[in-house]
C-alpha cells in the first residue's frame, strides 16, 4: 500500500484521500467503477488482498490448472447442508469434502494429516456416522447432514460435552488429531450412550494420535458419557 | 510433482444399474466405477491410476441393502461394511461374513466402503502401489521377487511374474460360503461363484477379478447351503485397524454326531486369490474336529507352500489358523 498513487496512476484513479483506512484498490474502484482489468491489475498490487486469499484458497492452487472436460457430468454449484446451514458452494468433480470445508468453507477445524483415510484427523459426521473426509469426494454428499466440530458448539458459544471432557481428563495433548477424535466420539456416544471402555476404545480405533495420548482420550469419552 | 491433488477428471452420478453400466460402457478402459472411494481416491492422489471419467455408484438404490430371497441373501455390491457387520440377517445366518466385515480397516471405513469395493480392490503390492512399472502395471519386471526385495507380505503359492496376494477380508469368507457374484454389462447379467470371481496372474497379470471395463459387480447372493455353520474368522496382521491381513482364515462346518459332515474353509493373503483349502476339507471331513484332526490338517494345509526371503513365517501361521479354525469353530 505504500506506493498507491504511482501504481493506479496509469489508469486515471484520484489516490485514496489520505486517512480513509478503506482507501486503496476497493475504495478506488468503488469510486469510478473501474473496469475488471484494472481491478485485477489492483488487487496484484495489493500485498494484503493476496496474502489473505492465499491462505484460504492456496490449498487449492494445483486443483484450478488442469480443466476436466465438462461434458455430462456433475454441475457444479452445489448446496451443502454444512452444520445446520445450507451452504451454496462452486465445487470441482474431484475435489474431497475435507478441501471443501477447510479451502472453501473456511472450516479449518477439520484436518487434514495424511490424506490417504489412515489417520481419522479429517473426521466429520456425515448423517450422524462418521467419515474420513479426505476420501469422500464433497460431489457425493449433496443430501447428507455434514457436521464439524465447528458444529458442536451450543446456542451460548458452550463446549459440546465431549469438548468438555477433553479439557477437563487433559484428552489432547498437541492437539492436532483432537477435531476428529471429538467427531468420532460424538458419533458413538450418538449412537451408544453408555459404552464400555472397550466399545469406546473400538470406535475410536479410526483416530491415530501421534502423542500416543489415547488413554487419556478413552478416559474423556467415559467421563463424556456419564455427564451426557 | 504434487502428489496429494488428484489429476482432473470428469464425475458422473447415475440414479440406475442401467445408467451406471451405460455409462461404464461408453467409457471403456478410461471409465472408471468408484463405491466408497477409500481406495480409489488413493490411486488417483498417489497418481499411480487415472481415469478420466468417475462414475459414482452411491446414488442408485438398487446396489444398496440386504434382501432375503427366496433361496438365502442377497447383498447390494454398495452395501456398507458397517451395515453387513451390524445387520441381524448376516449374524444369525452368516455369521463369518459380519466377523470378516468387523476386521477390515477402521471404523470409519467401513462406513464408507462397501462390500463390492472390499472385494474389488487391486493388491497392496507395495512396489505396485508405489507405480514402478512391474509386471502387473504392465511391465517386465518383479520388484518384490529379488534378492532384496521386501516381500514380507506377499505369497506362497501360485507365483507366476507377480506375487502380490489378495488383501480382502470378505473374500474368504465369499468363498466359503459358495456367494454367487452377480456381474451386469450391456449384454445382460451373469453370475459368477466367488471361487472364480478372483483370478491369479496366471489368468491375467493385470486384474485380480474377473471384471472387466464395463462390467458392473451389482450383487452378492448367498444360498443358505451354509446358514447357521460353525463358522471360524480369524485376521492375523501387523495393527488392529487399518492393515490388510498378514493371513486370514474363513471356514463353514458341520458337526453331525461327533464327526464333520461337511467344510469349507479358505485363507487370504497367500496367494493372489483366496486359497480353498481342499485339502484340509478332504482330510477333516468324517473325522473328530479334534486336537489331531486339527494338527494333521494343519500340516496339509501348508504343504506346497513356496516362500520369498522375508515370507516364511506365513507357512506356521497359516497351519496355526487352520488348526484353530478346525479345533476353535
Amino acid at each position: 500500500m505504500t506506493d498507491e498513487k504511482t501504481l493506479v496512476s496509469g489508469i486515471d484513479v484520484p489516490a485514496p484521500e489520505s486517512g480513509t483506512d478503506g482507501g486503496g484498490v476497493l475504495g478506488a474502484i468503488g469510486r469510478v467503477g473501474a473496469s475488471r482489468r484494472q481491478f485485477i491489475k489492483g488487487v496484484i498490487s495489493s500485498g494484503a488482498a493476496v496474502s489473505s486469499a492465499g491462505y484460504v484458497f492456496g490449498g487449492m492452487a494445483g486443483c484450478s490448472t488442469e480443466q476436466a472436460p465438462t461434458v455430462g457430468g456433475v454441475e457444479r454449484l452445489i448446496s451443502l447442508n454444512v452444520n445446520g446451514e445450507t451452504r451454496r458452494v462452486d465445487v470441482l468433480p474431484y475435489e474431497t469434502l475435507a478441501m471443501t470445508l477447510r479451502y472453501k468453507l473456511g472450516l479449518t477445524g477439520t484436518k487434514l494429516g495424511c490424506d490417504r483415510a489412515e489417520c481419522g484427523a479429517c473426521t466429520v459426521l456425515l448423517d450422524g456416522v462418521s467419515t474420513y473426509s479426505c476420501s469422500t469426494l464433497t460431489h457425493t454428499v449433496r443430501n447428507r447432514a455434514i457436521r464439524t466440530v465447528e458444529g458442536l458448539e451450543g446456542p451460548n458459544g458452550e463446549l459440546h460435552p465431549v469438548q468438555q471432557a477433553m479439557i477437563d481428563e487433559l484428552g489432547p495433548q498437541c492437539g492436532f488429531c483432537t477435531p476428529g477424535q471429538v467427531m468420532a466420539a460424538v458419533a458413538l456416544l450418538e449412537s451408544k450412550p453408555n459404552p464400555t471402555r472397550d466399545e469406546a476404545r473400538f470406535a475410536m480405533s479410526g483416530n491415530l494420535c501421534r502423542c500416543g495420548a489415547y488413554d487419556h482420550y478413552l478416559n474423556s469419552v467415559m467421563r463424556a458419557a456419564q455427564s451426557a | 510433482m504434487s502428489k496429494d491433488m488428484m489429476r482432473a477428471f470428469e464425475l458422473y452420478q447415475p440414479d440406475s444399474v442401467e445408467n451406471a453400466v451405460e455409462l461404464l460402457g461408453r467409457f471403456g478402459p478410461d471409465g472408471w466405477a468408484m463405491a466408497g472411494g477409500n481406495d480409489t481416491l488413493d490411486w488417483f492422489k498417489d497418481r499411480v491410476k487415472y481415469a478420466g471419467s468417475v462414475v459414482d455408484l452411491s446414488g442408485v438404490e438398487a446396489l444398496q441393502g440386504i434382501r432375503e430371497t427366496a433361496d438365502g441373501v442377497e447383498i447390494g455390491a454398495m452395501t456398507t461394511l458397517t451395515e453387513i457387520e451390524t445387520s441381524a440377517l448376516i449374524q444369525e445366518r452368516f455369521s463369518v461374513l459380519a466377523d470378516s466385515a468387523r476386521r477390515v480397516a477402521s471404523p470409519q471405513i467401513r462406513n464408507t466402503g462397501t462390500i463390492g469395493g472390499n472385494v474389488c480392490q487391486d493388491t497392496r503390492c507395495w512396489y505396485y502401489r508405489y507405480g514402478v512399472d512391474c509386471y502387473r502395471a504392465g511391465g517386465n519386471s518383479c520388484y518384490a521377487d529379488t534378492p532384496q526385495g521386501q516381500n514380507r507380505e506377499h505369497c506362497l503359492w501360485g507365483a507366476d511374474r507377480c506375487i502380490a496376494v489378495t488383501p480382502s477380508d470378505t473374500a474368504p469368507a465369499l468363498v466359503v460360503l459358495d456367494a454367487r457374484m452377480v456381474i451386469v454389462n450391456g449384454d445382460g447379467e451373469r453370475e459368477v461363484p466367488a471361487e472364480e470371481f478372483f483370478i491369479g496372474p496366471d489368468i491375467d497379470i493385470e486384474r485380480m477379478t474377473v471384471l472387466e471395463p464395463g462390467d458392473l459387480l451389482t450383487a452378492i447372493r448367498i444360498p443358505n447351503d451354509w446358514a447357521g455353520a460353525q463358522f471360524y474368522f480369524e485376521k492375523v496382521a501387523d495393527r488392529n485397524t487399518w492393515d490388510f491381513p498378514l493371513v486370514n482364515i474363513a471356514s463353514a462346518m458341520f458337526v453331525e454326531g461327533g464327526t464333520v459332515s461337511r467344510i469349507r474353509m479358505a485363507a487370504g493373503a497367500v496367494q493372489c486369490v483366496p486359497r480353498r483349502l481342499s485339502v484340509v476339507e478332504d482330510i477333516v471331513t468324517g473325522s473328530a474336529p479334534d486336537e489331531d484332526t486339527a494338527a494333521l490338517a494343519g500340516q496339509a494345509a501348508v504343504r506346497g507352500a513356496t516362500p520369498f526371503n522375508y515370507n516364511h513365517f506365513k507357512i506356521p501361521l497359516l497351519e496355526n489358523l487352520v488348526k484353530r479354525a478346525i479345533r476353535d469353530s
